[in-house]
């Protein structure tokens, strides 16, 4: 992470872990199943700001681990992210110019595909949830994206991420 | 992905992974705890004193049908060998706690805090003291996760106490359900439900669930049996991890106390 006009890289780092923890913080039963993707929306902000350095090989690596902390199939999570990360990336220069609700809206689709590359993968290992609850994680992540994509967009100014 | 479901190669990568995550679970638990800690301290003297009270003469009862119990089994291995038949032998058992982390949403699946290092292998049994819980599915060196007998991938050898009639217990997500019955079965609701010990996973005896309700319609092939588990499945915050008598692997065996 020391390369010339790289700079930054623990706070990716750190704050991709952050996300992690928050996906293993104990919620009720009936929130456990809205929990949004903290992950997701993290490495999204960061295929969208720093789209040369954070990409499909480092979304992929993160849903790894996050396939690890919850138990469930190696690769579940890290196909859905790749997947996300590599559309994120392909349009990056498109979303980065939206104002913000729009963005929210595009996140929104982001993450019900990513529900959905999901929802696929459980489908054909076992037992589907109803593809509504399944998106239901999809709308509070998109609710938080403007409040993840300003705290991120703080931090990577403060410690100029770049 | 594959490699995962249908074989275990997978758990040796999921082990070394695990490993870069294990910190971030810790630090997740840490509020918990703390909070346990804070309440475990300031208790009070009267309520200590209550409490104490209360497990002496809970300790005495058991100790008193233990006496009955051990009386009994004397007996019971006594008739076994007249009749030729192996003996069924004591098991040991090794306390967990449950790890306050959330895992896959849609799973009935919960952490437990020991792991390969304590002896704990792959389909081993998990008791409370009501009944049984569940089954180790994944091993990681300080930790493992164990699949509840409610998910909706589990299910459980049973047999009917009242009058040995075996089924099968599959896991609903909220309960259990007992598919395959006639309707002319002699399933009748309140009916204690213990493990039949077939299929080789779980010991026999241990109480498994209470049947619900037995609904017949002469339109369908099969009754609608369901079950309530045993186990207080979402309180209670120690289990009891068991090796069957036989079932557990030498390494298990020396590594587990008493």
């Amino acid at each position: 992470m020391s390369a010339v006009g790289h700079r930054g890289g623990a706070v990716i780092a750190l704050s991709l872990a952050l996300a992690l923890m928050l996906h293993m913080v104990p919620l009720p039963g009936w929130a456990a199943a809205a929990r949004p993707e903290w992950l997701l929306l993290v490495v999204v902000y960061w295929c969208l700001a720093v789209p040369e350095r954070v990409g499909v090989g480092v979304a992929w690596f993160a849903g790894l681990l996050l396939d690890v902390v919850q138990g469930s199939l190696l690769g579940q999570h890290a196909l859905a992210m790749a997947l996300v990360a590599y559309l994120a990336i392909k349009l990056h220069q498109r979303i980065r110019v939206f104002p913000l609700p729009q963005q929210a809206a595009t996140v929104l689709l982001l993450a019900g595909l990513y529900a959905l590359a999901d929802l696929w993968v459980r489908g054909m290992t076992g037992h589907a949830p109803s593809v509504w609850r399944a998106l239901l994680p999809a709308l509070t992540t998109a609710a938080l994206w403007p409040v993840a994509f300003v705290t991120l967009r703080f931090l990577r100014r403060y410690y100029r991420v770049a | 992905m594959v490699l995962d479901h249908q074989t275990r190669y997978g758990q040796h990568l999921r082990a070394s992974l695990v490993v870069l995550v294990y910190p971030l679970q810790y630090a997740v638990t840490v509020p918990g705890e703390l909070g346990r800690w804070v309440a475990d301290e300031f208790t009070t003297r009267s309520r200590l004193e209550r409490d104490n009270e209360t497990l002496r003469t809970q300790n005495r009862l058991l100790r008193a049908q233990l006496q009955k119990y051990a009386e009994l089994e004397a007996e019971n291995i006594r008739l076994r060998e007249l009749l030729q038949s192996a003996r069924k032998m004591g098991e040991r058992v090794l306390v967990a706690e449950l790890l306050s982390v959330d895992l896959d949403p849609y799973r009935r699946m919960v952490k437990i805090n020991k792991g390969g290092r304590h002896g704990v292998y792959l389909g081993q049994p998990l008791v409370d003291a009501h009944g049984i819980m569940g089954q180790v599915v994944r091993v990681h060196p300080l930790d493992s996760v164990a699949m509840l007998i409610t998910d909706p991938d589990h299910s459980l050898p049973v047999q009917v106490n009242r009058n040995g009639l075996r089924a099968i217990a599959v896991g609903t997500g909220t309960g259990l359900e007992i598919p395959y019955q006639p309707n002319n079965a002699d399933i009748r609701p309140g009916d204690l439900l213990v493990t039949s010990g077939l299929g080789g996973v779980f010991p026999a005896g241990y109480p498994a669930a209470v049947v619900e309700s037995v609904e017949t319609n002469p339109a369908l092939q099969f009754a609608t049996i369901t079950a309530r588990p045993a186990a207080r499945l979402d309180r209670g915050r120690e289990v009891l991890l068991v090796w069957p008598a036989g079932a557990a692997p030498a390494a298990a065996r020396a590594e587990a106390p008493p």
